[in-house]
């Protein structure tokens, strides 16, 4: 997993509640066997018209978007299916933070395992940040993971909350298997006294 | 202080690992050891990859168990000429359990089906027993007072490797269903009542303990339905306290304990309720009797109305975030506001999915039919039983000649149009009365259209072409 240290970037919006993982990645791309190749589904049924033709109207094809790494969304982001292909989709495609007020709980736990890092923000301010890209597209924020603040265009800062055990592997991009296995000794006792 | 039945479950499987300097490391995250780990074809593939690149072993094969139900076909099941996309995952899935020493229940063992139907029905799922898969209807397992949840496909590996998930502490919220259901209301309508008073993010963070007469009196069938749609109100899980119902369910499976094993776990099993004294985070109260048949008009499980009640129209809303996803949804399904559900014509029906695909759903499905034939207007009705085992057992009963001579297509186990990843797909703008359990935005298909009911509502339905009100039919 690559580690996520700072970030620089504008942000995508897209001011729906309750996207689910469905709609992040339609069920029809879930075949691959691999991890990669997810992004250019990403967000299909609303980013290609039925023809398969680009919607010009949906922000990611707007050229002031294309480029960004941040999505910024509305609450409850991620809901529904557990499929970590969203998150792979959204990484492949180029997003490694995620801001909303809330996530869902599976999608959230999926993002740590891949190196995306979901930024859940008070209401407000996710409205503010909404307001800031109306009138300003193509202003980068500054993401620094290590001291939690996210400086805004204008000078502004925002701090963040985030559970220090995923911080620190984020940062160091640590396998979560290989920590587990330290405690093999441990397990193995577990077992031995074990009904199941 | 008590404890509660998640505190019970939790608590006995937590791996001490204090002796271990790096343990701070996790905080107050526990290390969770996992009884049982489910597998299909859709979310296990880059777990395998990730073990072979990584030179480890599947720790513990005797505890994993897979199936193929995803992207299955329901009819033809050998067809050359399927997707080779499909035939490749489910090739894979072969090739993995194979090398990797795993039990799997391919498309033609008689014990194939979907993985949260035969998990129990094979005495997989057990009480007291934490249970994982890449699925997040894995919460329909808590109706055993299995703690059950979803994974994604990292925490998939990491508990093929490791038989452990890192976990933080949910919180506790019990839902007591008061009072007993009008005749008609099936379990599928407590669980859409319920979502509709918590919103789909209403349970995030909890673990869910449904209690009260009307969960009592519920068959096992019935109790899965409401675990199985925890997920939809944002809940890691959903879990009913084990009772007789659920001793004389999983007794003499082919995987429960035998024997003194049995007794053994008996033991253990009738400890596994709340304390009197126990508290949770949060306690809430649903009031059974007044509960209606629920239909959902929208693109999420919690936009549910009764079955009389007016689509709602975005004047109503509270908020403008409110209005706007109302808006969105009555232009996406194309309906309008103030009108009822029953005036809606459908185009297709689906009885089946690991919500309503037991056999007590299709004999419920069976009865509204009273040799009456399907709607002509209706283009397909789709009865998709749970898994072969269930099949077996309609067939005996008889029901499948009920449902083929009114017209309904009688198919082979597995997803189907509950996600629509095989060929089992509504083509756009279609709208179908659907047992499934998510009716977001082209679920079952581009443009498609769901509306979540009961599996009566969906086959009188089906009779009539629009929907009815199912008290009327009994």
């Amino acid at each position: 997993m690559k580690p996520f240290t700072k970030l620089e970037s504008n942000i995508c919006p897209l001011d729906i509640a309750n996207i689910d993982t469905d709609q992040i990645i339609p069920k029809q791309f879930l075949k691959r066997i691999e991890r990669t190749g997810f992004g250019q589904y990403l967000f299909y049924d609303w980013r290609f018209n039925a023809d398969g033709v680009e919607n010009t109207e949906f922000n990611m094809n707007k050229p002031e978007f294309r480029n960004a790494k941040i999505l910024l969304a509305s609450e409850n982001f991620g809901c529904g299916s557990s499929r970590e292909h969203a998150p792979w989709a959204l990484l492949d495609y180029g997003f490694e933070v995620i801001i909303a007020p809330s996530f869902a709980d599976i999608f959230f736990n999926n993002c740590f395992q891949n190196g995306i890092l979901p930024i859940a923000l008070p209401d407000e301010k996710v409205k503010e940040l909404f307001e800031k890209v109306k009138t300003a597209p193509e202003a980068k924020i500054k993401i620094d993971l290590e001291n939690q603040k996210i400086a805004v265009s204008d000078g502004g800062e925002i701090s963040f909350d985030i559970d220090k055990n995923r911080k620190e592997k984020l940062l160091k991009g640590i396998d979560d298997i290989g920590f587990t296995l330290q405690f093999l000794s441990s397990i193995e006792s577990f077992e031995k006294q074990h009904l199941f | 202080m008590g404890k509660t039945l998640f505190d019970k479950v939790w608590e006995k499987h937590i791996v001490d690992i204090s002796t271990h300097t790096e343990a701070s490391f996790l905080q107050d995250k526990k290390l969770l050891y996992i009884d049982l780990h489910l597998l299909h074809e859709v979310t296990s593939p880059q777990a395998f990859e990730g073990l072979r690149l990584t030179n480890r072993k599947v720790r513990r094969a005797d505890k994993t168990f897979a199936t193929m139900d995803h992207n299955v076909p329901t009819k033809n099941r050998n067809n050359p000429d399927l997707d080779p996309i499909s035939i490749k995952q489910m090739n894979y899935l072969k090739t993995n359990c194979e090398e990797f020493g795993v039990t799997l229940f391919d498309i033609n063992s008689k014990d194939n089906g979907i993985v949260h139907v035969i998990g129990p029905e094979l005495g997989l799922t057990l009480p007291g027993k934490t249970i994982v898969c890449g699925d997040s209807h894995t919460s329909t397992h808590g109706a055993f007072g299995a703690l059950a949840f979803g994974i994604g496909t990292s925490e998939v590996e990491h508990v093929l490797a490791t038989q452990c998930l890192i976990q933080s502490r949910p919180k506790t919220m019990r839902v007591n269903f008061k009072g007993g259901p009008a005749p008609g209301i099936t379990a599928k309508d407590l669980v859409l009542a319920l979502i509709g008073k918590l919103g789909t993010a209403g349970a995030t963070g909890y673990v869910l303990e449904y209690a009260g007469e009307a969960i009592k009196n519920l068959s096992m069938e019935g109790r899965m339905t409401v675990c199985n749609m925890s997920i939809e109100a944002g809940a890691r899980a959903g879990m009913i306290a084990p009772d007789e119902k659920t001793f004389e369910y999983i007794k003499d499976t082919r995987y429960a304990p035998k024997g003194e094993k049995w007794d053994e776990a008996m033991k253990w099993w009738q400890t596994l309720k709340t304390d009197d004294d126990a508290v949770f985070d949060k306690e809430i109260e649903v009031d059974v009797p007044t509960i209606s048949p629920q239909v959902t008009w929208g693109t999420s499980p919690d936009m549910v109305i009764d079955i009389s009640a007016k689509i709602p129209s975005p004047a109503e809303a509270k908020s403008e975030a409110e209005k706007n996803s109302i808006a969105r949804a009555l232009e996406y399904m194309n309906l309008e506001a103030g009108k009822t559900m029953a005036d809606v014509k459908i185009d297709k029906v689906f009885i089946g999915s690991c919500t309503n695909s037991r056999i007590e759903d299709l004999r419920e499905a069976a009865a509204v039919i009273k040799r009456r034939k399907k709607a002509e207007s209706v283009k397909q009705v789709l009865i998709v039983p749970g898994s072969y085992n269930i099949k077996e057992q309609a067939e005996k009963e008889g029901l499948d000649k009920i449902f083929t001579e009114a017209g309904f297509e009688w198919r082979e186990p597995g997803c189907s149009m509950c996600l629509a990843m095989n060929d089992d797909v509504l083509e756009p703008g279609e709208r179908c009365a659907s047992t499934s359990n998510r009716n977001f935005e082209g679920r079952q298909g581009k443009q498609s259209r769901t509306h979540l009911v009961s599996a009566p509502m969906a086959a009188a339905a089906a009779i009539h072409g629009h929907f009815v009100d199912i008290r009327n039919e009994i």
